[in-house]
């Protein structure tokens, strides 16, 4: 499905402020992966996450996606195939258009004609889609009326109607209070089974990136150090994930304790 | 009298229409607007002089616009500028195309030639012949307003208006944002450029110096119709456009009529826009602030009397 070839992302190369944000990095990712992927600030996620659907250009390295290769493909066309989600939960949605707006804006992805295909048909169905989110009877509301669980499960909701074939969630519920972030993780799940989608997820929940998914990809300082499939994952705890970290870095977690959350 | 107001203030409701897509619907301040809209006044004078149909003319008006506006667009896009500066930059450069246009002359008249506004009044004999300018005005501005309601129906307006809105979504759902903004500052600046060709045939003549302060003119304009009532309807939004137009013509007609009782000349108008324009901001601030102070006010009531009856509730139980 998605393949990351020697991955490098210098930052502002040649200057005093030079950083490098991905080191070499491998990933490959099946058909049907579910991948949670922690770490603390500045390890390099959102960065694998903006190079994966082409905000940034990559330094050094290939992308294949889907068997082609898109390492220099625009943002907005990977889009057609991978959809993403951000923490800030105003990014995926447009304030100043209804609820239909967006939702018939998502359903018909990619460049638009000049038809106009939000019908009562259509109407009918997003009606549908909004129920399990409780927005079924504003279809004529603006979005900017909506309070940011509402605008998040929409937006994943849209990103879901979209019919991407990849789904990258940035820390999708970390703006969210925890009832809502609930609501939405729900969702997400949901969402994922029923279409079986391949899904990457960024997460500070150690806890939860254990439970969720089928695979744990951890990364620091911009490598990938440590990538857990399957049983290896399952039965993994907390405590040992901090055990493992600390042996493979040689030190300790305690000043990233606050970032990456237990539970 | 009155009569010329409204053809007047209708002309100029098709280029705040054309503001109202650029400022309003795709967030970019464009102000390529000064210029094309004398691209329009000049290319539709020469074409009407060089004996091309009136239709000809405000058609080549149109496209001129267009292409102004895509290259404004292409500006911002391919170089990174701000839309800001984009649009000054094209604006400038159509003034030395805008006098070239009008073969090198900084005013050209339509003298002796047939133009929309000596039609008129042959078309609508029934009717005096201001009347007839008026309907026929008001004819091809609710075209107009029809096609662009429609158009910002349909998928690709749509978008356009996400665009304005929340431009990563835009890229998040597959379109790609430079060519909404080609066709949305092209369609912006066809409007305006058409109502340039639209007034150069009423005032009898094209200008090379038309343009100056138009998109201010045009923001005032916007404001003026948005105290009118609140819509995110676009049919409404064109509609309130037409009406600000109106409005801001009318203000602009007792200002010259009037405006020596208090000592205002025409050449104050230009500072009196720009007031009229910071004082809508103000009004438009004040106004959001005191409906939220409003709505705090609201809230906190409401949990109040909340906690009141939680009280009341449990003293009973």
């Amino acid at each position: 499905m998605l393949d990351l070839t020697n991955i490098t992302k210098v930052f502002y190369p040649g200057t005093v402020n030079e950083k490098t944000a991905l080191d070499n990095v491998n990933l490959h990712v099946n058909k049907g992966d579910i991948v949670c992927v922690i770490g603390s600030n500045g390890s390099g996620k959102s960065t694998l996450f903006n190079l994966i659907s082409g905000t940034y250009p990559v330094t050094n390295g290939k992308i294949i996606f889907d068997q082609i290769d898109v390492t220099s493909t625009p943002e907005y066309r990977r889009a057609m195939s991978i959809g993403r989600i951000f923490q800030d939960p105003t990014k995926g949605t447009a304030a100043n258009m209804s609820i239909e707006d967006n939702m018939n804006t998502a359903m018909t992805k990619g460049m638009k004609g000049l038809r106009i295909s939000l019908n009562n048909e259509r109407r009918a169905l997003f009606k549908e889609l909004l129920k399990p989110i409780g927005l079924e009877n504003r279809l004529k509301d603006n979005v900017g009326l909506l309070s940011g669980g509402q605008r998040q499960a929409l937006t994943l909701l849209m990103t879901v109607i979209s019919k991407p074939k990849m789904l990258l969630l940035d820390e999708h519920t970390a703006a969210l209070d925890p009832r809502n972030a609930q609501i939405v993780m729900n969702l997400t799940e949901r969402f994922i089974k029923e279409y079986q989608l391949t899904a990457l997820m960024v997460t500070h929940n150690m806890q939860f990136a254990i439970d969720f998914g089928n695979r744990l990809v951890m990364m620091d300082e911009g490598n990938i150090i440590l990538d857990l499939e399957g049983e290896q994952k399952s039965k993994l705890t907390v405590d040992e994930l901090v055990r493992r970290f600390k042996n493979l870095r040689k030190k300790t977690f305690d000043n990233d304790e606050g970032l990456l959350t237990r539970d | 009298m009155l009569e010329g107001i409204f053809v007047d203030g209708l002309i100029f409701s098709i280029m705040v229409i054309g503001i109202l897509i650029s400022f309003r619907i795709l967030d970019i301040p464009d102000l390529t607007c000064d210029g094309s809209v004398a691209t329009g006044a000049a290319v539709a004078t020469m074409a009407i002089v060089s004996g091309l149909p009136i239709f000809v003319a405000l058609l080549l008006a149109f496209l001129s616009g267009v292409i102004a506006g895509m290259v404004t667009a292409a500006i911002h896009n391919e170089l990174k500028v701000p839309g800001l500066l984009a649009g000054i930059l094209t604006m400038t450069m159509l003034y030395s195309i805008n006098l070239r246009v009008l073969g090198n002359k900084a005013n050209v008249p339509l003298l002796r030639v047939e133009t929309l506004y000596s039609k008129l009044p042959e078309t609508f004999k029934f009717l005096p012949a201001e009347w007839a300018s008026l309907v026929g005005t008001l004819l091809v501005v609710l075209l107009v307003k029809e096609l662009i309601d429609i158009f910002f129906r349909t998928d690709l307006g749509v978008s356009l208006g996400a665009m304005g809105g929340n431009e990563q979504m835009v890229i998040s759902l597959g379109s790609n944002p430079k060519v909404l903004k080609l066709i949305g500052l092209g369609l912006s600046n066809g409007l305006i450029a058409l109502s340039g060709g639209l007034l150069a045939q009423y005032q009898g003549f094209a200008d090379a110096n038309l343009g100056t302060g138009m998109v201010v003119q045009g923001l005032a304009a916007i404001m003026l119709g948005e105290f009118l009532f609140s819509t995110n309807r676009i049919s409404l939004l064109t509609l309130r456009a037409i009406f600000g137009a109106i409005i801001y013509k009318g203000l602009m007609f007792f200002g010259r009529k009037y405006g020596y009782l208090i000592h205002i000349t025409p050449n104050d108008f230009k500072l009196l826009t720009g007031i009229l324009v910071i004082a809508s901001l103000f009004i438009a601030q004040t106004r959001s602030a005191a409906s939220s102070a409003g709505a705090k006010k609201k809230a906190i009531a409401r949990s109040l009397e909340k906690h009141e009856g939680d009280k009341e509730a449990k003293g009973n139980a």
